[in-house]
């Protein structure tokens, strides 16, 4: 388990982290977002072991951060943030190099080399220097190397910065693998990203959270949760579409986007409106092309929660 | 101690990784020679040592050390990969006492490679070798000193730059302890106890007098202990301000 308690971090005068107290348990994807500056960076640093927090304490596996680092470190892969790595070094080098300091040895220091460079597609770039490899691949260096011990947890500073679509789908569907036995913690400012690996996500704004719930609750929160969105044939009929559906009692407001012919209406607390627009429509005729049911947008929870 | 060992041929690989090595060794041995030949009179004092070739190693140490320790710790925090190295199972004084001796045991082969000019006094004359032998060790302890005081300075910034001009200022103070461009700064206001412990602190002093030929224990003995002090230092620091 990961545990912090009221972990603080001040700088001279900036706060950078005030109070974050939260827990992690194996089988949880614990997601961490945050507007840039937030303090998720220096929250992962502190579990980490590489910023020594001003106050409060952080535990891997009851190992604590500042008393027992090097027991803490043991159970624990990290990817910092930018996935710092020694540029001149060949990437099969640099694994090695971190598999010995892990204490791998012999079969194992070969089989567990052999897994990371086939898991994150390496092995046409291990006589390459790290300088020389495209971002995206640098970045699956850093992840090879934070797993390489096969580590009961996890903290990924941004893993899927800078890769691809397919490479991005590639990690999360490594994350999701991983996820039934480790305890893993991500950071993004990837709202999708939350939704396709975070079991968990913990909002953090002005280095306090402010939200800590699951994907989908946190999505509950929007106000588009449960809002009806059509989409008509045609624009001709958006105002008179318009004028019939703010006529219902159980809609409180009704967005319209001209472009696309789309009319978005939000129910009042509680009220679910999807039946009642769908009679509606065929009874007054109107030609849709689409009618679905909004499940709540994870974006304008964020912004709402951290403005 | 295995960790130590990993990080120490990680090192070492690195400098020969990039032209680096290549550069300081080649620009080592000209100096060194051009030293010795010129300003040293090797051939007109018509004796068989090599005096006139240790003499200048001070002075060649003063720039071409820091330039190599500079890099120590100011480029991994420049690169950020002192945050992957300190969030792993390794103790702070390992990695230090490992790329520490990585540097040393590199400017290590560059002095060996100075052998030519041994070869060549032996040819030329018979010089006591036993001298010869304590001098190239006082050389070593000399570049060990320099290097621990360079470490340190480049564990306090990220600038390699700024790493480099503290390493030749600290250097320099150091070298010069003992003689009056130093103690001047102190005499008259610092108590005679505190002067008398600068002047014995002297590089200078203490490398000579190995290179008369006489390995004596206590100036031995100052090097380990400055060696010793100059790398706890650096430990300190990263461990107090390693994220900044």
């Amino acid at each position: 388990m990961i545990k912090t308690d009221h972990l603080c971090k001040r700088y001279q005068s900036v706060i950078a982290v005030e109070d974050i107290t939260f827990q992690v348990r194996p089988g949880e994807v614990l997601g961490f977002l945050g507007p840039n500056g937030a303090g998720k960076t220096t929250t992962m640093r502190m579990l980490a072991g590489f910023v020594t927090p001003t106050s409060g304490r952080a535990s891997i596996f009851g190992h604590d951060v500042q008393s027992e680092p090097l027991a803490a470190r043991q159970s624990l892969g990290y990817l910092p943030e930018g996935a710092p790595s020694y540029g001149e070094m060949r990437v099969h080098a640099f694994l090695a190099f971190i598999a010995d300091l892990r204490g791998l040895e012999g079969a194992r220091k070969r089989a567990r080399l052999h897994h990371v460079i086939e898991r994150l597609q390496l092995a046409s770039v291990l006589d390459r220097p790290i300088e020389a490899l495209s971002k995206g691949f640098r970045r699956r260096v850093g992840l090879a190397q934070a797993m390489i011990h096969d580590p009961p947890a996890l903290i990924l500073d941004e893993p899927t910065d800078g890769l691809d679509p397919n490479q991005k789908h590639e990690v999360r569907t490594l994350i999701n693998e991983m996820a039934r036995e480790k305890i893993i913690v991500i950071s993004t400012h990837i709202l999708e990203e939350v939704d396709a690996v975070c079991t968990r996500a913990i909002i953090i704004a002005r280095g306090r959270i402010v939200a800590d719930d699951t994907p989908l609750q946190l999505a509950a929160r929007s106000r588009y949760y449960n809002a009806v969105s059509l989409q008509l044939e045609t624009a001709e009929q958006l105002a008179e579409a318009r004028a019939a559906v703010e006529a219902l009692p159980s809609v409180a407001q009704v967005e319209v986007s001209e472009r696309d012919a789309r009319l978005t209406a939000l129910p009042r607390a509680g009220a679910s409106i999807l039946q009642a627009i769908s009679d509606l429509s065929r009874s007054r005729g109107l030609k849709l092309k689409e009618l679905h049911l909004e499940s709540g947008r994870l974006d304008e929870v964020f912004r709402t929660i951290t403005a | 101690m295995r960790n130590v060992g990993l990080i120490l041929r990680r090192e070492l690989a690195s400098y020969f990784a990039t032209p680096l090595a290549y550069i300081f060794i080649f620009i080592f041995l000209v100096l060194a020679n051009a030293f010795t030949f010129y300003l040293g009179d090797f051939y007109q004092r018509g004796q068989a040592d090599l005096k006139p070739f240790f003499a200048f190693h001070p002075w060649l140490y003063l720039f071409l050390i820091p330039a190599l320790s500079m890099r120590l710790w100011a480029e991994e925090r420049k690169s950020g990969t002192i945050e992957l190295l300190m969030t792993l199972p390794v103790k702070t004084w390992e990695a230090v006492l490992g790329k520490y001796l990585a540097a040393w045991l590199f400017t290590g082969l560059a002095l060996a490679l100075t052998f030519p000019i041994w070869i060549t006094v032996n040819y030329l004359g018979n010089p006591d070798n036993g001298v010869i032998l304590a001098s190239y060790l006082g050389s070593l302890l000399l570049a060990g000193g320099f290097l621990a005081v360079g470490s340190c300075m480049s564990a306090l910034t990220r600038s390699q730059v700024v790493a480099f001009i503290l390493g030749v200022v600290a250097c320099f103070v150091l070298l010069l302890a003992g003689y009056p461009l130093v103690i001047d700064a102190f005499q008259g206001w610092a108590p005679q106890v505190l002067v008398k412990a600068i002047a014995s602190l002297s590089f200078l002093t203490h490398f000579q007098s190995i290179t008369r030929g006489v390995l004596e224990a206590r100036d031995v003995l100052y090097f380990a202990m400055l060696i010793a002090f100059f790398l706890f230092t650096t430990t300190v620091a990263l461990d107090l301000r390693k994220a900044e």
